[in-house]
């Protein structure tokens, strides 16, 4: 078996672990299929008759001040939610791996280069950046916001993949790898990228998580998803004049949140123990 | 025999803590002919490995090989190549092992796909063509099973194993000459002699030259054809097998022998030679074996050049000159 199925087959044997992707996985299939099953939240506004109704046999977790049904919009905000957050995860880790490989075996000036540049990036909050360009903008597209959000959260992924690098580059099947006359993109892609993989999987998962947090950060400050699209941030947003009479609005796509938020923690410490078991 | 390595007056510094550089190959010669097993014979330190790195500029930086070296494979200049010339001669030229085959091979790829990487980085094959060649290399490094090895991960192999598969590794792109850096020092006694018996096979088979870098006297005696032996950053002694075996004439040469057990003759005690190698920042002038030498005298403080002590035997010793000196 290969040593990524390995780990794999590790973190899925770790309870944690397996109840992480479990719950991910669960997530994830309603976010792909849900919402064909359930009525378009779009088409339901009704704010004189059905706004604010609790949770019952018509709609499941009640309905929102625009007499919305939850269910619906808690599902399609899963959608939208979790694919700002593979995306931009998977943006952020390639252009974090790429970085990392490149200045940890290049080494030299293109080296320092780089992580100066990370640790000037470093040293600016993620959130203030983010913040500040999203302020300044009006109103902003989905693509592009999943893009701030991709291009703004690789630094600490390059440092972790440079690290590993430095690491691998003294091991002899690199040094086999040059005598036997690899070109130096193969070295890079071949025999360093596949063994960073642990740890770059590791990230990225935790990374999913922390995404999640973010977009529904700023869509509850009303900067990130914009309305009509529903996600879990702006639903809580939405909900905020109505949490007293219909805290249901509000409650339901927190638990999303949450959920995903720790079942996304848990299978990325299952990975981590089962990457560096020294560590658990 | 046509010459396939020539090296001249090699010399590779490293820069100190201070800043400094030093030289941690001093000025190293020596060629080898097709067909032909040159070993090179050194305590650890004395600058073995640096010198088989240099035959394909694979010194680690900071290291360096300094101007007036030179490396010659047949016509081609290798100090002299840059980029893609300098790949094509990497494992094309010269195939090499490394010492241990725990590390030598990566883990995340399958024994046949690393086999297929040095075919396929030198010929312009298709997949099941160096597949093929895969399986056949391993048959030819003495594999049971081959075919179903092929899909092993080197984890699966025991260590013997694993150094055949590094030795089909090195032989992927037909190289000419082989460069064995302490090839079975990592291996158990009984396994070190297979691999052994597999390279000299090799070596008749594909009339290639072998260089065989190794500590131990032992591997030599019934494997290689002339020995270099090294100390600190020089060679001090080369000779045939049998000239070195029957008259080991530098001083160093013969503490080696003294330290080493012998199963047949009388019992006696082993006579190690008295203190360490000295650090290369820390070598003396003259000769650099003075410090540590029974035999050293007046003219010891001047560094000796190689000198002729019988046909093809030459050694870095006055003694040479004057056989009867204190």
């Amino acid at each position: 078996m290969s040593p990524s199925g390995a780990l794999l087959r590790a973190a899925w044997g770790d309870p944690r672990g397996r109840a992480g992707a479990l719950v991910l996985a669960a997530i994830a299939a309603v976010a792909v299929v849900g919402p064909a099953l359930l009525p378009d939240p779009a088409l339901q506004f009704d704010p004189v008759n059905g706004a604010n109704l609790p949770p019952g046999p018509a709609h499941w977790l009640g309905t929102d001040a625009l007499g919305r049904d939850l269910l619906s919009r808690v599902v399609s905000g899963a959608r939208v939610s979790l694919a700002v957050a593979v995306i931009a995860v998977a943006l952020s880790v390639s252009v974090g791996a790429a970085v990392g490989l490149v200045s940890g075996y290049l080494g030299g000036a293109a080296d320092a280069a780089l992580m100066r540049l990370v640790d000037g990036a470093l040293a600016i909050p993620r959130l203030f950046l983010l913040l500040l360009v999203l302020a300044a903008a009006e109103r902003l597209a989905l693509p592009v916001l999943i893009l701030l959000i991709g291009t703004t959260g690789w630094f600490a992924t390059a440092r972790l993949v440079r690290g590993e690098v430095l690491r691998l580059r003294e091991e002899t099947y690199v040094r086999a790898a040059e005598a036997l006359g690899a070109a130096r993109r193969r070295v890079i892609f071949r025999h360093l990228l596949p063994n960073t993989l642990g740890p770059l999987l590791v990230a990225a998962t935790l990374g999913v998580g922390d995404v999640i947090l973010l977009e529904a950060g700023l869509s509850f400050l009303g900067l990130g998803v914009q309305p009509p699209t529903p996600s879990w941030g702006g639903m809580i947003l939405d909900a905020k004049p109505v949490l007293v009479q219909a805290p249901w609005a509000g409650i339901f796509p927190g638990l999303a949140i949450v959920a995903t938020v720790l079942a996304a923690n848990l299978f990325g410490d299952a990975l981590r123990d089962a990457v560096d078991p020294r560590s658990a | 025999m046509s010459r396939v390595l020539e090296v001249e007056n090699l010399r590779v510094s490293f820069p100190s803590a201070g800043g400094e550089r030093f030289l941690a190959v001093d000025g190293v010669s020596f060629t080898l002919d097709r067909g032909e097993t040159l070993a090179l014979v050194g305590e650890s330190g004395c600058g073995k490995s640096v010198t088989s790195l240099a035959l394909l500029r694979l010194v680690p930086s900071p290291g360096r090989i300094e101007s007036g070296s030179a490396i010659r494979l047949g016509e081609t200049d290798v100090l002299a190549l840059q980029g893609e010339a300098l790949r094509r001669i990497r494992g094309r030229r010269v195939g090499m092992i490394f010492q241990d085959p725990m590390t030598s091979l990566n883990p995340v790829f399958t024994v046949g796909d690393q086999i297929a990487e040095g075919v396929r980085a030198h010929f312009p094959v298709s997949r099941r063509e160096a597949r093929e060649r895969s399986l056949r290399l391993l048959q030819e490094v003495g594999i049971p099973d081959p075919a179903a090895r092929l899909d092993a991960y080197p984890h699966q192999l025991s260590g013997g194993m694993r150094q055949r598969v590094m030795i089909a590794i090195a032989l992927s792109a037909e190289p000419e000459i082989l460069v064995a850096d302490e090839p079975t020092t990592a291996l158990d006694v009984t396994v070190q002699a297979q691999i052994l018996e597999v390279l000299d096979r090799l070596r008749a088979s594909r009339g290639m030259a072998v260089l065989l870098i190794t500590h131990d006297l032992g591997i030599v005696a019934g494997r290689a054809d002339r020995v270099a032996v090294m100390y600190a950053g020089q060679i001090v002694e080369e000779a045939p097998t049998a000239s070195l075996f029957a008259r080991p004439s530098h001083p160093y040469t013969q503490g080696l022998f003294a330290s080493v057990p012998r199963i047949t003759g009388p019992v006696r005690r082993l006579t190690p030679i008295s203190g360490s190698v000295p650090a290369p920042t820390a070598w003396p002038s003259g000769c650099r074996f003075r410090p540590r030498c029974p035999q050293a005298f007046a003219r010891s403080e001047v560094m000796p050049p190689l000198l002729p002590v019988g046909p093809g035997h030459r050694m870095r010793c006055w003694l040479a000159e004057e056989p009867t000196a204190p």
